[in-house]
């Protein structure tokens, strides 16, 4: 989105090419001072530790049958958020689907953000013919429906974690790709590139050393929103029933949970909570990210 | 007037064939992604039938065939695509055209009413917004925005079925239609409207937080820059100001956004559709995936793409109606 709002004259881009770990620490600093995105990350780590500390709390298998079935929340004290038809505790399997629900939104978006980082910024940085490849794949995955894309690579191999977080990787890495080539289009007409060329450095080099911590802070940004996604994206797959059938998620909480939804719509309401909570603090963590990097738009 | 007509309908013609590359590079793509796919109709087939010889299964193949080498099936298929045929199903052992055909119109009714709903909401809460920048409303709006961003559409349609349909018994919970009904002219519209709700609620919901922020930032842009301060300074009224002046201009990112979306929001029809069992495009495409009915997916994988491209040059003329400077090329 920050793409089609794009600012030329950001502060952050190229005006301190020499040291950007100085303009990082300012836009850390921003950040810590912004409350929403502090209370995003403050959610954030909440729930990363409920997933670490999963098989502590809610030692067993959280699909196991442990308490009678379809309580109500408040009803057991043992059991807070009450039970599912089969007697599952619902705490539990929230508790345990945060694991994997954290797990695929970040390993789904390290692997869209290499797939995107090195063909963007190939594109941009060759240009020519290399560039129009690009261009075209990128266009390419970008007119197929990605949520399909993301059911085809499922079906293709079985549903397990690993093929679910390969099929959204390799659905959402043009949006980086996009990205990172507009910035290394940018880039590469200016001064330290050329003096960088002028002695003689090796692409390889320029690219990895030169433009890429330039070319970073739009690509943090937008990387809470790919998180995110990544997450939606993993819950609608498990609320289909196209998600690892030996572990427990938010979304196949909720697509069993629909069964029941006449008489016991909290099975249904609470894992999607859970999503709403995980999905808003890494847009809260976004949006101050967003605001930290583009100081131009601070206090809007 | 008639030198505009001729240059849309050459931009029209340009952006046509610089999509045909585009259309036989996804054909391939998912032709092979299809190759990859373990099993085939013919597996399932037997399956659901309970028990099959390996000569009936051969037979099946033959039929259909899936029998013959990779790259000849394809060259079959770009064939058939060049008449138009999206070739037939062995599941249905109809025309894809005609499955397709029998859906499309559902799919499109549900998107069409999402996006219209979300442009609506999305624009008109985005101008309140950058109007009241700062005030109480502005920043109990973006709450809200930032929260209907982050909700899942299919658990926003759950839980709106849970309170519109459960709890309060206003609207029904699923099809597209009361079945058996028996109804005629108003009452039969009424009910058609009635069942698209719940189900373009939903959908829109995403869409309409992505619009509202995207308009209040845009504007705030906008507002800003020279010709703003002209406008004022010309003594107009503040409402034309914001909609003539600001607004159209901001509406530039947001039909980008919309275009780029297009894509997004045939993928969510699936799930949406499963959710309200609304029978469309998105459960036929799942229905295919499951049952390896990959002619119907290839051509579904395809009319989708087709749609997205349509899109697209819809926003490239919109573009050119909102700002003259853009040039039709």
């Amino acid at each position: 989105m920050s793409e089609s709002l794009s600012v030329p004259s950001a502060p952050a881009a190229p005006a301190a090419p020499a040291t950007p770990a100085a303009g990082r620490w300012l836009a850390l600093r921003t950040l810590l001072r912004n409350p929403a995105a502090v209370a995003g990350l403050l959610i954030l780590l909440a729930m990363a530790a409920l997933a670490l500390l999963a098989p502590v709390l809610f030692p067993g298998d959280p699909l196991d049958m442990v308490a009678p079935p379809l309580l109500w929340p408040g009803q057991d004290p043992q059991f807070p958020l009450g039970s599912d038809s089969l007697g599952r505790d619902v705490l539990a399997g929230i508790a345990h689907g945060a694991r994997i629900s954290l797990a695929v939104g970040a390993v789904a978006a390290v692997l869209s953000l290499l797939i995107g980082i090195v063909l963007g910024a190939l594109g941009g940085y060759f240009g020519g013919w290399v560039d129009d490849l690009v261009v075209r794949i990128t266009e390419l995955f970008q007119t197929v429906p990605s949520f399909l894309l993301v059911i085809v690579v499922v079906a293709i191999g079985q549903p397990s974690v690993p093929v679910i977080v390969t099929a959204i990787g390799l659905a959402s890495w043009p949006v980086i790709a996009r990205l990172v080539r507009a910035e290394f289009r940018s880039l590469r007409e200016s001064d330290f590139v050329l003096a960088a060329r002028s002695q003689g450095f090796s692409p390889w080099r320029i690219i990895v050393q030169e433009m890429l911590p330039n070319a970073l802070p739009p690509v943090i940004v937008t990387t809470s929103v790919l998180v995110a996604t990544a997450i939606l994206i993993e819950s609608a797959l498990s609320f289909l029933g196209m998600g690892d059938p030996n572990a427990v998620s938010w979304g196949s909480m909720i697509g069993q949970g629909r069964e029941l939804l006449r008489t016991a719509w909290f099975l249904t309401a609470l894992p999607g909570g859970a999503i709403v909570l995980t999905v808003l603090a890494l847009n809260l963590l976004g949006d101050g990210l967003n605001d930290a990097f583009n100081p131009r738009l601070r206090g809007r | 007037m008639s030198r505009r007509w001729q240059a849309l309908g050459a931009t029209l013609r340009r952006t046509a064939w610089q999509a045909v590359p585009t259309v036989i590079g996804v054909v391939v793509l998912n032709f092979f992604l299809m190759q990859a796919l373990p099993g085939d109709a013919a597996d399932v087939m037997a399956a659901e039938a309970g028990s099959a010889t390996a000569e009936t299964m051969a037979q099946l193949r033959q039929h259909f065939g899936l029998d013959l080498p990779v790259l000849e099936q394809l060259g079959a298929y770009l064939g058939h695509l060049a008449h138009l045929s999206l070739g037939n199903s062995p599941r249905y052992n109809l025309p894809v055209t005609e499955l397709i055909g029998a859906r499309l119109g559902n799919t499109l009714l549900l998107m069409v009413s999402a996006l219209g709903l979300a442009l609506g909401l999305g624009v008109l809460l985005g101008t309140v917004m950058a109007s009241l920048v700062g005030r109480w409303p502005d920043r109990v709006l973006s709450v809200l925005a930032l929260l209907l961003y982050s909700t899942p559409g299919f658990w926003l349609g759950l839980m709106a079925i849970v309170l519109f349909s459960v709890k309060l018994g206003w609207l029904p919970t699923g099809g597209s239609a009361s079945i058996g009904a028996g109804l005629s002219g108003w009452a039969l519209l009424l009910d058609h409207l009635r069942h698209l709700v719940l189900p373009s609620l939903a959908m829109a919901g995403f869409y309409v937080a992505i619009f509202s922020r995207l308009t209040r930032s845009a504007m705030l842009e906008v507002s800003r820059l020279d010709f703003v301060r002209t406008a004022e300074a010309k003594g107009l009224h503040p409402l034309t100001v914001t909609l003539r002046h600001v607004l159209r201009n901001a509406l530039i990112p947001v039909s980008t956004v919309a275009g780029m979306h297009f894509g997004t929001l045939l993928g969510g029809a699936v799930v949406i559709e499963t959710v309200f069992s609304w029978p469309g495009l998105g459960r036929l495409a799942f229905e295919a995936v499951m049952a390896r009915d990959y002619t119907v997916l290839l051509g579904i994988l395809l009319m989708s793409s087709g749609l997205v491209i349509l899109a697209n040059m819809a926003v490239d003329l919109l573009h050119a109606w909102l700002d003259p400077r853009i040039r039709l090329r």
